[in-house]
């Protein structure tokens, strides 16, 4: 008798570890217990220590270079200036080469690299760069970017000019949606400078290979960019070099940009020595671009019962003195710079400007944070001018799936933002204040309440992030998996170039195979650049775009799995026919058939794919329409803070989240994610800021550069909703940078909520509180 | 640089004497920090940590003690807290507030007075509680420096190049005590400002200390003036409001804070005024609280 047709999960128990289960992370435990190898751990017998003579002025010609000094110390094996780089003298990161591997003429923000030193001891190293004699002619630094924006071409850091880019969104008929609006807010906002603040500072080994190449051992975000940046300053081809990913101490975009590849390279390359770079903390302050600061100013009209009719936007983004990211930060700062509302009539204008202020790229929220507190900042008001509550003025102008953004991009998959709203505010709040332990109070053991001045606020915050790469970057992930028999079991081994910034995708990609092979031991290989290009971690992409890749591999090897058992079966099932469950090769008609082993044999099997997500298009440069995402996130926070209004000291008490995920592929992994998001948006919103002034960095030091501790961090309450997109894996959406927007500005609503007062800048610090003006619609 | 890591008290004191620019070492919690940035690099490292004299506490009767706690350099923040907070409730919420428990596992009250930083969190209440320095050098022996004199600038202290801390001396507090430190984060932060009280009932007195508000830490004199004769010493009476806020306004007085990348000077002068009236509060209720449990 025939068995009736079951699905293969009745046959065969899929097994552990697999999608949507939360197998723990291989590197989980020896990063708790400290014994996970980071980049600053790399060792190799005889090799030498790289140092970076730095730029004390944020802008001065260079006179002279003096290396006779620091060469003459004993030791010392090379002291190298720009005239020794080998190749290309420039690099950078989006095909905008006008960064210096080292100053040639003139040094544009404090901190620019001026020279090398490599030595046997690194206190050897330190000890000669500072003999290196640097004559320079100080300039005054250019430092306001409204100013550069007023006067492009005289305040040029730049030759283009003093604006990297200018990116306009034109929709409808701003002035008669003026004329015609029932009411009308507007506020002028600020977002200082954040920084990645990633525990694990710039490290790698540069190793001279017999062929006269090089091997580099770095902690990145992107080795195949890396390379295309590296080689041709080095004077090498791509294929000269081979580049493996060290263990990365947390990325949030700010190892997108080079730190020390070329300069170990170059070293490396000089003495013929492996040679170690690894910056000390101060250095490390310099040594990576930051979140954009931001001057923004908007209006917004609406009628009375609070339909948004216009909305009026300049926001200001200060990159500094290089390209970077900011022509990408721009462009999101632009596309999404009025967040997830249907707004009719807008005018927008983002201008990203060179200044010779710290250096700003890419950084978790990539132009749509600063953004986000200004736009957010803006409903709450709206919601007071027009009597309504926070939450409702959100839910009446909120996109939904088929709405258009500014772009006049068309949402295509699910945004129930209205609805994640309503379930946001139906959560639970948290019990009143207990006084009676200090960790409650503001001020934590510090004591400076036992509960006077202590008033409760309540804030909201919604955001909206583009996942993945836009504006018409042919984005793209390769994978190779190889299933074989390894010691009688079915062994997949999974090869990308996706770099594991602690995010947990190497747990992800043995989670896919397992799913997609049946298997259940997987090895993850190292990321190098042996197999194909996977793209940044970056843009909350590598779960849609790396897990793709190696979802598409693990088909194509089960196809074949599939054939080499329809043949090795007798021919009595067809491949379309079998599935594989468990580690067995299943029959939807008679079940179990064999093992994944028995039909493998001695035969390896083994593909690679490259996963790219739908095409995107570019912006208009005069309208800014185009449909330049692939995906959109949603996230949306409450926050709950007590604040003592006589010392504006904050604690906040708790964060609720909605977040919508599409599918959770690994539940403690996506939790991770918003608790992380969160915590970052909390360190905005109330303590974390680059202070410059004149354009020197007045607080390079985790002393004086806070970042939130578990005593800022309260707990959370997630709502992880699983609408799928059609057009990604398993219906995914990224989940890494929502979250970093929409906490930002919830908490400042809370604050507010509180005080009373206007906080029009984050981070919000305790004099703004005590002496800030008051907050009125 | 040399490491010098002398076994006992004489042998530190001679090879201080002999190398008065080796820069003591306890803890290494801020002196390794400082030498990690390469803010300056002495010629010897001093470890005292080997020196089993001064990882003791004690209470001295008799003439020179009269029952004041004698504490040795090297007890830690952590022993502070859990050794010395019923007796000297002021420094142990100091220490509570320094760092993360692996820095107060580490640090010590003597080494934040070697550093003598206007930050440093035990020195409001060392001020506050009529704390003396012990310092002893092997040409001159012991001689005692009042807290209140010992730090004379920003980072320096009142020590001779031969001498080193072998204790600080201070009353159990005979009245309640406070500290309270403004910081822009809950937890392991800096004192953008630091107050500390610490009332003496048996000599009517009201003790005060600033921290993070002038180049040194330092007494509020005319607010200590004000409160002790202020208050209702003998029946106990409320602190009226607008007693609580001229003292906070006089402690605000005494400091001359500046504009940094922690904080304003206006923001600094502003919360001292409420820290002082705040803690000041508490004391004096506490202190009515237990005169009524008392009777």
């Amino acid at each position: 008798m025939a068995s009736p047709v079951r699905s293969p999960g009745q046959v065969a128990a899929p097994g552990q570890g697999g999608v949507g289960d939360s197998p723990l992370r291989p590197d989980g435990t020896l990063k708790v217990a400290g014994e996970f190898a980071y980049a600053s751990d790399l060792w190799m017998d005889g090799m030498l220590w790289g140092a970076t003579l730095r730029s004390p002025h944020p802008r001065a010609l260079i006179t002279s270079i003096d290396v006779g000094p620091a060469l003459a110390v004993p030791g010392v094996r090379a002291v190298l200036t720009h005239e020794d780089v080998p190749g290309r003298k420039t690099f950078g990161i989006d095909r905008t080469e006008d960064q210096p591997v080292l100053a040639v003429d003139q040094v544009r923000h404090e901190g620019e690299p001026v020279a090398l030193v490599a030595a046997d001891h690194p206190e050897t190293a330190r000890r000669a760069m500072e003999l290196i004699a640097v004559g320079y002619e100080v300039l005054a630094p250019i430092t306001d970017p409204r100013a550069v924006l007023a006067d492009p071409e005289g305040l040029k850091v730049q030759e283009r000019g003093g604006i990297t880019r200018h990116q306009p969104v034109r929709v409808g008929d701003v002035a008669a949606a003026r004329a015609a609006a029932d009411v009308v807010v507007s506020g002028e906002y600020e977002v200082g400078i954040q920084d990645q603040a990633f525990l694990g500072p710039e490290s790698g080994l540069a190793v001279p290979a017999e062929d006269g190449g090089l091997d580099l051992y770095v902690s990145t975000q992107w080795i195949h960019n890396d390379l295309k940046q590296i080689a041709p300053c080095l004077g090498l081809a791509e294929d000269q070099i081979h580049m493996t990913l060290a263990g990365v101490g947390g990325a949030f975009g700010g190892r997108e940009d080079l730190s020390m590849q070329i300069h170990a390279g170059m070293l490396a390359l000089h003495t013929g020595r492996p040679v170690k770079m690894s910056y000390n903390r101060y250095e490390s302050f310099f040594g990576h671009v930051h979140r954009h600061p931001a001057q923004m100013r908007y209006e917004y009209g609406a009628t009375a019962d609070g339909k948004l009719l216009y909305a009026d936007v300049e926001i200001v983004l200060d990159g500094g003195a290089y390209t970077s990211s900011t022509m990408n930060v721009t462009g999101n700062a632009a596309s999404l710079g009025v967040g997830p509302y249907e707004i009719p009539n807008i005018k927008i204008d983002a201008y990203g400007v060179y200044t010779n202020n710290p250096p700003c790229g890419a950084m978790r929220g990539f132009g749509a944070v600063q953004a986000c507190f200004a736009y957010e900042s803006m409903m709450d008001r709206l919601a007071a001018a027009c009597g309504l509550d926070p939450v409702e003025i959100r839910r009446r102008n909120a996109v939904t799936q088929g709405s258009r953004l500014a772009t006049g991009q068309v949402i295509d998959s699910p945004a129930p933002l209205a609805e994640m709203l309503t379930r946001l505010e139906a959560m639970p709040l948290p019990p009143p204040l207990d006084p009676s332990d200090l960790r409650n109070l503001p001020g934590g053991v510090a004591q400076t309440t036992h509960g006077e001045g202590v008033v409760r606020g309540v804030g909201y915050g919604v955001g909206i992030k583009n996942i993945c790469f836009s504006e018409g970057f042919d984005d793209y992930s390769t994978a190779r998996v190889r299933l074989e028999v390894i010691g009688g079991e079915a062994t997949a081994l999974v090869h990308t170039a996706a770099a594991e910034v602690g995010q947990g995708l190497v747990t992800v990609k043995a989670q896919i195979a397992r799913t997609e092979l049946g298997v259940q031991r997987v090895t993850i290989a190292p990321a190098d650049d042996r197999v194909g290009d996977a793209g940044s971690s970056s843009a909350s992409r590598q779960s849609y775009m790396t897990g793709g890749a190696v979802k598409a591999a693990c088909e194509a090897v089960r196809a074949e799995l599939l054939a080499l058992a329809a043949r090795r079966l007798g021919g009595r099932w067809a491949a379309a026919d079998l599935a594989v469950v468990g580690g067995k090769i299943v029959s939807r008609a008679d079940g179990v058939l064999g093992t994944i082993e028995e039909v493998l044999g001695d035969e390896v099997v083994e593909e690679t794919r490259e996963y790219h997500h739908r095409p995107t298009t570019a912006l208009d440069p005069v309208t800014g329409q185009g449909s330049s995402h692939t995906q959109l996130a949603l996230c949306v926070h409450r926050a709950v803070v007590d604040v003592d209004v006589d010392l504006g000291l904050v604690k906040v008490v708790e964060m609720a989240a909605v977040q919508d995920v599409g599918k959770i592929i690994n539940r403690t992994g996506v939790e991770g994610q918003i608790h992380g998001g969160s915590a970052q948006g909390l360190g905005l919103a109330v303590m974390e800021e680059i202070v410059v002034s004149d354009g020197l960095v007045r607080n390079p030091s985790f002393t004086d550069y806070l970042i939130p501790t578990i005593l800022d961090m309260p707990p959370m309450r997630l709502d992880i909703l699983e609408n799928p997109d059609p057009a990604a894996p398993y219906g995914l959406r990224g989940a890494g940078e929502p979250p970093t927007l929409s906490s930002t500005p919830a908490i400042v609503a809370a604050i507010r909520d509180a005080t009373g007062k206007a906080l029009n800048r984050v981070p919000v610090r305790p004099e703004h509180i005590v002496r800030g003006a008051p907050w009125t619609a | 640089m040399d490491f010098l890591r002398p076994a006992t008290w004489a042998d530190a004191l001679a090879a201080k004497a002999e190398r008065p620019g080796a820069l003591p070492l306890q803890g290494g919690t801020d002196v390794m920090v400082e030498i990690n940035f390469d803010v300056h690099r002495p010629e010897a490292l001093l470890d005292l940590t080997r020196v089993r004299e001064l990882a003791g506490w004690d209470t001295v009767d008799g003439d020179t003690g009269g029952g004041r706690l004698r504490v040795g350099a090297g007890v830690t923040y952590t022993r502070l807290i859990e050794e010395l907070g019923g007796r000297l409730p002021g420094l142990a919420q100091a220490s509570r507030t320094v760092g993360s428990p692996q820095i107060r596992n580490r640090g010590t009250a003597g080494g934040n007075l070697g550093a003598a930083s206007p930050a440093g969190d035990a020195h409001p209440p060392l001020l506050a509680g009529g704390a003396e320095v012990e310092a002893e050098s092997a040409a001159r022996g012991v001689r005692m420096i009042p807290a209140a004199d010992f730090f004379t600038g920003v980072k320096r202290n009142a020590l001779e190049p031969d001498e080193l801390i072998r204790a600080f001396w201070t009353p159990p507090a005979s009245g309640p005590q406070y500290f309270s430190k403004i910081g822009t984060r809950n937890a392991m932060v800096i004192a953008v400002c630091s107050f500390a009280v610490a009332l003496h009932p048996g000599e009517r007195r009201v003790g005060t200390g600033l921290g993070s508000a002038a180049p040194t830490p330092r007494r509020a004199a005319a607010a200590e003036e004000f409160a002790s004769a202020e208050l209702d010493w003998d029946g106990r009476g409320p602190l009226g409001e607008a007693a609580a806020r001229r003292f906070g306004e006089l402690a605000a007085e005494a400091a001359s804070p500046i504009d940094d990348v922690r904080g304003t000077g206006d923001y600094r002068r502003h919360a001292l005024a409420v820290l002082a009236r705040r803690t000041l509060t508490w004391a004096w209720n506490d202190h009515r609280n237990a005169g009524r449990r008392a009777s």
